[in-house]
């Protein structure tokens, strides 16, 4: 059975109260056409994992601003006022975790780690309840992985088995999510058969990947 | 020139050949303008390249290829891209020589404070705490007072970014470098005095006998 699938079909998929990690960066590298079947499904309380919270007309941006988000876990919301906003009103719960810890926070899920040791954050409010760990003389946060019921990810050029190229900066938190999620939609800029990529390109292998849908050609 | 040019030229100074480094966005991102040409050096963007160039412009501009502000960007025939677990590995690495930042509090322990006002302002700390905790250099590139208030303290009073970090702090009156005895003068403005400097910073100043002005 083809991974090709409409937008329609993967609406089907989303349910209150998940958990969705979702890449991009202000928007760069994030599937706004997944984002559209996303605020169509109406799934309400999400708990979204991403860089940030983009801008309010853009990405993970417009899902804060359509009220479908319980709680987000980021490394910046500056961009978007709108998630400040909810924030101090108590109707969203926003987890800030810096944007390396928080990568690796999401690659130690999805690589089957227990977790990562890192220096960034000792000393300051991000150490809070977590476990430090002195490792030869240095002082570590043990921080925890993260997993997601569904990532949303967008491609560049995806073959249909999902193997997938990402151009630019349009990578950031692709690859990573993509390994970390029980079911993982790719949408696709530009969809091509598979066997035509060149195999040394691919940064996320189409074995991980169980749905297509075109953001594209 | 304006005070913010000062600082920007001043930091500019600061670079070496061969450098990878990470400007902040703002202030810091000006210092790009005022690197001699005889120096070379790598620019990374926190969001996935080494190898920045300028703003794009028109016909260069990649919708799929934006700096860590979301601007769009060019990128050098040295350039790479790379995901975020690999950016971030190349600042909490060590690869990273050196890091240009804006801060709302510093003090003389070289402790920073710049990614949260509580209850007022609270954007995040993005890539922040980790640039600072693995860039080999780290300067603080700001404006010494904010209305009439130093921004240089003791101890700061702000939640941290991170502590002990700061090796380097330049404004438009003074270049100070953070030493285990405090901070010490290297370099202050033909503008003010030595007691006119000490006046508008809440830290205590080491002035060193071999003080000279801040040339840009």
């Amino acid at each position: 059975m083809s991974k090709v699938v409409s937008l329609n079909k993967v609406k089907g998929l989303f349910k209150d109260d998940m958990t969705i990690m979702i890449g991009g960066f202000l928007g760069c590298g994030t599937g706004e056409a997944l984002i559209d079947t996303l605020i169509e499904s109406g799934a309400k309380n999400l708990t979204i994992i991403g860089n940030d919270t983009s801008f309010v007309d853009k990405g993970i941006g417009r899902l804060i601003v359509n009220n479908q988000v319980k709680k987000v876990i980021a490394s910046h919301i500056g961009t978007n006022a709108e998630t400040g906003r909810l924030m101090n009103e108590g109707k969203l719960e926003v987890e800030l975790s810096p944007q390396g810890t928080l990568i690796e926070r999401v690659r130690a899920g999805g690589f089957g780690l227990g977790g990562i040791l890192t220096p960034t954050g000792v000393g300051t409010l991000v150490e809070e309840n977590k476990e430090k760990i002195t490792v030869e003389g240095v002082e570590y946060l043990l921080e925890l992985p993260l997993r997601a019921n569904i990532a949303l990810i967008k491609g560049s050029v995806v073959d249909d088995f999902g193997n997938t190229i990402y151009k630019g900066t349009t990578k950031n938190f692709n690859p990573m999510i993509a390994m970390a999620s029980d079911i993982v939609i790719v949408g696709s800029q530009t969809l091509v058969e598979a066997g035509t990529l060149n195999k040394d390109m691919i940064m996320t292998p189409g074995v991980v990947v169980d749905y297509i849908v075109r953001e594209g050609k | 020139m304006n005070p913010k040019e000062i600082i920007a030229k001043r930091v500019a100074k600061e670079f070496e050949n061969n450098q990878l480094v990470n400007l902040g966005i703002g202030l810091p991102t000006l210092t790009a303008n005022y690197i001699d040409k005889d120096i070379k050096v790598t620019f990374q963007s926190e969001n996935g390249m080494v190898g920045m160039g300028k703003l794009a412009v028109d016909d260069e501009i990649k919708t799929d290829i934006t700096n860590a502000g979301g601007q769009f960007v060019t990128i050098g025939d040295e350039g790479a891209f790379f995901d975020t677990s690999m950016s971030f590995g190349l600042i909490r690495g060590g690869h990273v020589d050196v890091t240009v930042l804006g801060a709302l509090e510093v003090d003389q322990h070289g402790n920073l404070a710049n990614w949260i006002v509580p209850g007022k302002m609270v954007p995040g700390m993005g890539g922040a705490m980790d640039l600072v905790v693995g860039a080999k250099k780290v300067i603080v590139a700001m404006l010494h007072t904010v209305k009439g208030k130093s921004k240089i303290l003791k101890d700061c009073v702000l939640p941290l970014t991170a502590k002990g970090v700061v090796d380097m702090i330049i404004t438009e009156l003074a270049v100070m470098e953070v030493t285990k005895e405090g901070l010490l003068v290297k370099e202050i403005s033909e503008s003010i005095s030595v007691k006119e400097l000490q006046d508008m910073t809440d830290a205590k100043l080491i002035i060193p006998e071999n003080l000279v002005y801040m040339k840009v």
